[in-house]
């Protein structure tokens, strides 16, 4: 998918520099070799300028998906957990910008997108054996690969710091950074395989059932979402929960979190266009646009309780990034404020309803909303495509793009789309259990009552988030 | 000598201080509190679960005066602290024995 666009983007701009060229040197006749060089040294600089201007674009976008996770993420779930958890909670998500680079390093990367089978990459790329500076054109053919893979590393870090808001405040942490460890090994890498890598079953390209999923809505989204959900389950309710108040204990930090979400996610979901060409721009203006969209979560809750409330508007934003962000590169940014709308109603209806209905303690609801967000933006996206937007099916013999998705009468999208987000479920599910049962078995995730009454700063941790001496 | 301590909604603390200070006091002190009389909570919403929150934000202030002080500073904090509402806070007032400047080991109405 990716590869295809980046192709189409440089040839327009290939063709017309030698056209160019010779107007500027009218003396030599075409087939000089004078003229051939020229030609040949112009298509060079024009090909460093593109991966220049690429280049430049994807690794300020890294940056930015980083910035979400630190610290956006870490102020977003940090300011909703009590003041006691504070430092564990931020360190949890922290641990995985350290931890989870270096298994990228190592193994990472090979596993997502190394050749392999149809479901996970192979051992070709460990120790980044092979992946220099020069373009790999089966992912991305201007930028050098380590750009690529270092672009790739920030998801692969944010994933796992997304289910941390299922367990918040009752997990050790040691114990805590293994499960994850494994979870990016053995659920997000052969994900990231099936989805995006070169032979993966849910390839665009070639893959058994094509999955539109520009940015990760179903690689991040849904399998951390869901994997929050059994984590939740899994390790049980906080002690006191549901009948303990456990408020937010500061709003104005999960505010200034979502804030930073909000602004990282348009290198997460711009970037993914791997170019700094139109479709970037695409990407830019969906996420923008369903964010803003999403805060239809604000307007339920105002008729629901009466009161717009602040946690309301920025859950609602982060619910409609979530859910725009696998079909950000293929849609109209009509069909953007559609999907931003249809987020924030059914994500705060998840949250307000069906978790209380059920009782479960997904504590910062990063099942309701990043499990639930994935999950339907997968379905929308197959719903909303355009190939317009983004021709990933080519073009038929008329040269108008073929249809990506139901509006556009490609119907079976939908069908896919569903395969792919129930594979990302089942895997999940199932990766997720068996995990968690290995780790909790071996070392025991849940904290101890009095540690955990304590708090995650001091037993975890020995310091407190905010110091009253000095 | 008296102490007069004086529970006021923390909006009230600015107006309540300059009516003090022009009734003619020289030190206050003030400790940000939280509690609650017959006003009893009220609710929050987060993530659409409701929260009764019962201790609410007070502030609570100290002043200890002479005894010829005492109506005009009980009259400032009446004025300057009533809304008329329930959750006005209390004015406590309790006889000390002795004051000591910790500067210069000063005693009694000399440290006030």
């Amino acid at each position: 998918m990716r590869c295809r666009s980046v192709h189409l983007l440089l040839l327009p701009a290939v063709l017309s520099f030698p056209v160019s060229a010779l107007a500027v040197a009218p003396n030599l006749g075409p087939s000089s070799p004078a003229t051939q060089a020229q030609i040949a040294a112009l298509e060079l600089a024009v090909k460093n300028a593109q991966s220049a201007g690429d280049n430049a674009w994807v690794l300020v976008s890294a940056a930015l998906v980083l910035l979400m996770t630190g610290p956006g993420l870490t102020l977003f779930y940090g300011g909703l957990v009590r003041r006691k958890n504070i430092l564990g909670t931020m360190m949890q998500s922290f641990a995985m910008m350290g931890i989870i680079t270096i298994l990228w390093a190592f193994i990472g990367y090979s596993l997502a997108f190394g050749h392999g089978n149809g479901f996970i990459g192979g051992f070709e790329h460990i120790f980044l054996r092979g992946v220099g500076l020069t373009p790999n054109p089966e992912y991305a053919a201007t930028i050098p690969e380590q750009t690529f893979m270092v672009y790739q590393l920030m998801f692969a870090i944010i994933t796992p710091a997304l289910i941390t808001g299922a367990f918040a405040e009752r997990v050790k942490f040691g114990p805590m950074a293994l499960f994850l460890s494994l979870w990016s090994l053995l659920v997000y890498c052969p994900m990231a395989h099936m989805i995006w890598g070169v032979g993966g079953l849910l390839n665009i390209n070639g893959g058994q059932w094509p999955c539109l999923d520009f940015a990760g809505g179903t690689v991040v989204h849904v399998t951390s979402g869901i994997s929050a959900l059994v984590a939740a389950l899994y390790l049980g309710k906080r002690a006191g929960y549901p009948h303990t108040d456990m408020p937010p204990h500061s709003m104005v930090l999960s505010f200034i979190g979502a804030c930073l979400l909000w602004v990282g996610w348009f290198g997460f979901n711009a970037g993914s266009a791997l170019s700094a060409g139109p479709l970037a721009t695409s990407a830019f203006i969906n996420t923008q646009f369903a964010a803003a969209a999403a805060l239809s979560w604000t307007l339920f809750e105002w008729l629901q309780n009466g009161k717009p409330t602040a946690l309301g508007a920025i859950s609602g934003a982060v619910a409609g990034l979530a859910t725009i962000t696998q079909a950000s590169g293929f849609v109209q940014p009509m069909s953007a404020l559609a999907i931003g709308t249809i987020a924030g109603i059914v994500c705060c209806f998840m949250v307000f309803k069906v978790k209380r209905f059920f009782g479960y303690d997904d504590s910062l609801d990063a099942f309701g909303v990043h499990g639930v967000g994935g999950t339907i933006g997968a379905l929308l996206t197959g719903l909303f495509a355009s190939g317009a937007i983004n021709a990933v099916f080519g073009n038929d013999s008329a040269g108008t793009p073929r249809p990506t998705g139901a509006i556009g009468g490609n119907w079976h999208q939908v069908l896919n789309q569903a395969i792919a987000m129930g594979i990302g479920w089942v895997l999940a599910i199932v990766g997720s259990l068996v995990l968690l049962f290995v780790v909790d078995n071996l070392f025991g995730l849940r904290l101890s009552p009095a540690d955990e009454t304590s708090g995650l700063d001091l037993s975890q941790h020995g310091e407190e988030g905010y110091e009253l001496n000095g | 000598m008296l102490k007069i301590e004086a529970v006021i909604q923390p909006a009230k603390l600015d107006t309540v201080k300059s009516a003090l200070i022009e009734a003619g006091i020289e030190g206050i002190t003030i400790i940000e509190a939280r509690g609650h009389g017959r006003q009893k909570g009220h609710s929050e919403f987060y993530r659409g679960r409701e929260y009764t929150i019962d201790l609410l934000p007070k502030i609570k202030l100290e002043i200890v005066v002479n005894d010829d002080m005492k109506d005009k500073v009980i009259a400032a904090i009446l004025a300057a602290a009533r809304t008329g509402h329930i959750g006005d806070g209390k004015i406590f007032i309790s006889p000390v024995q002795d004051v000591i400047r910790i500067r210069n080991d000063e005693r009694g109405e000399a440290a006030i």
